[in-house]
């Protein structure tokens, strides 16, 4: 029996990336997934490949979360695990040049949406799982290593840790078991930094900076992010709430030497 | 095939506790697990693809025979989980620095000689696997907060923290393939904390932890199985925290 067997889960963002693979590896390790997105042809391919369930939904709007949340009560009748991992950079940028419209933006989907997820999914493991569960959210090494030239986003991933936490002590507080820990990963090699990569004009030197970030001196996989999610999402974790695991190839343990 | 098949592991402090809980857990997932103590008394647990070898985790020409026999026996080494340790506090002005010394000796001596001496194996050994050789290294909670009164426990474990941290970059850097990551459990239903802690000790372990309750030796070996395994292949210099939300509150 896998270790998932009998439980649904949702992924945010799940078309593409570290979501992506997510949705394959809860599947695979037994879980009936739901994800959301925005990509039609992307989320085709994955639910074709997977078998997972795709609605179209955006994280930031409250009315869409009433309708994913009746969807999921009706089509799975519970809720075991949330992947809080929808998130965007578009439209980012320093302190001195990004716009309001730009910043507004990204605080809706990657702190309010994450929010709403968090939400819906507390509401709805009360309602349905015996008020157990576990909430993974997806914040970055970005939290503790902030980037200049991303102010938006790495503002609200730093917030994530506390949201985790709040979130982490009010289920605990109320009686549940509901459990909700951030993990942080490095530079993952995703679909769009391949892109980025190749689409430098030396894709071999961009290719090398990315991997240096990382003292393992290389870029972290899908499938390894993926595995963590998981082993956050099964009841082989039941102690751990409120926690933040980083995931970076060493990239926030400190110094390399000289 | 189990996730730890072929492998092979050291427990310090594996006969008792979390250490005992490390030692199955790994042995289930397949390992061979070399489990170091000291003292057999209770040696009659192990189980079939088990060893023990005597250990005081503090004397280096101990050290040296235990990877010996460990390299004797299995022949390689994948797996360290630095768990021995024993307990420090008392209001400082009356900590002896024999007592001090005591605790850093077992908590802090005994994990660096463990990766010291554990090392140059586990490099070998590590080249076999996509996510290399893992040591895990048994911090504290105590590691990361301060307690009133445990004083020398939390510098020992503080130090556990950061010694991880260097040596995961370490070895990283030299490319190594040897992952080093800390493990900070909470309050854990163990003999050892149970027996010596008064009930209104044991009520405070409980009503402390948000989740209201404390962990059991199993859910921290879990842990420490996952960054033992592949699953865990990008995680290095990571302290993975076990605590039931106290460190959250």
């Amino acid at each position: 029996m896998a270790k998932l067997d009998g439980k649904v889960a949702l992924v945010t963002g799940g078309t593409s990336g570290i979501g992506e693979g997510a949705v394959r590896r809860l599947v695979a390790d037994g879980a009936k997934v739901v994800f959301t997105g925005s990509n039609e042809t992307a989320a085709k391919r994955v639910a074709d490949e997977t078998g997972a369930v795709f609605q179209r939904s955006a994280v930031e709007d409250p009315a869409a979360w009433e309708a994913l949340s009746a969807f999921i009560r009706e089509r799975f009748g519970r809720l075991d695990i949330a992947f809080a991992n929808a998130g965007i950079e578009g439209g980012d940028g320093s302190v001195e040049n990004i716009g309001i419209e730009g910043w507004n933006r990204i605080l809706a989907v990657n702190l309010t949406g994450v929010m709403l997820t968090c939400q819906a999914a507390v509401r709805l493991m009360r309602e349905t799982a015996g008020g157990e569960g576990s909430i993974i959210i997806n914040s970055s090494m970005s939290a503790y290593k902030p980037m200049g030239n991303f102010v938006g986003y790495s503002t609200t991933k730093g917030a994530l840790i506390a949201l985790t936490k709040s979130v982490a002590i009010h289920c605990a507080n109320q009686g549940t078991k509901i459990r909700c820990n951030s993990i942080h990963p490095g530079v993952v090699e995703t679909a769009m930094i391949s892109g980025i990569i190749e689409g430098n004009p030396d894709p071999a030197a961009a290719r090398a900076a990315y991997e240096g970030m990382a003292p393992l001196n290389r870029m972290g996989r899908v499938e390894e992010i993926a595995a963590l999610v998981a082993f956050l999402a099964s009841d082989e974790t039941a102690f751990i709430t409120g926690s933040e695991y980083s995931i970076d190839g060493g990239s926030t343990a400190g110094m390399m030497g000289v | 095939m189990k996730r730890l098949e072929g492998r092979v592991a050291l427990v310090t402090g594996g006969l008792r506790g979390i250490g005992e809980a490390v030692a199955a857990r790994l042995a289930e997932e397949g390992a061979s697990v070399m489990v170091a103590d000291l003292d057999a008394s209770d040696g009659g647990r192990l189980g079939g693809n088990m060893a023990y070898v005597r250990l005081d985790v503090g004397d280096e020409s101990q050290w040296q025979a235990a990877v010996t026999a460990v390299r004797a026996r299995f022949g390689r080494l994948d797996i360290l989980v630095a768990n021995a340790g024993i307990g420090g506090t008392g209001p400082i002005r009356e900590v002896t620095l024999e007592d001090w010394h005591k605790t850093m000796r077992v908590n802090l001596d005994g994990v660096f000689l463990a990766t010291k001496h554990c090392a140059d194996l586990m490099a070998e050994s590590g080249r076999d696997h996509p996510g290399g050789a893992s040591i895990v290294n048994i911090s504290s909670i105590m590691g990361l907060v301060g307690l009133a009164t445990a004083g020398p426990y939390n510098a020992s474990k503080g130090a556990v923290r950061l010694l991880t941290k260097a040596n995961a970059l370490e070895f990283a850097q030299a490319k190594l393939p040897i992952r080093v990551n800390s493990v900070h459990p909470g309050f854990v239903e163990t003999p050892l904390l149970v027996n010596s802690s008064p009930q209104e000790a044991i009520d405070f372990y409980h009503a402390g932890t948000p989740m209201g309750r404390m962990a059991q030796p199993s859910e921290i070996a879990s842990v420490v199985a996952f960054l033992a395994s592949d699953d865990a292949s990008f995680m290095t210099g990571s302290e993975l925290v076990v605590d039931g939300g106290w460190t959250a509150q």
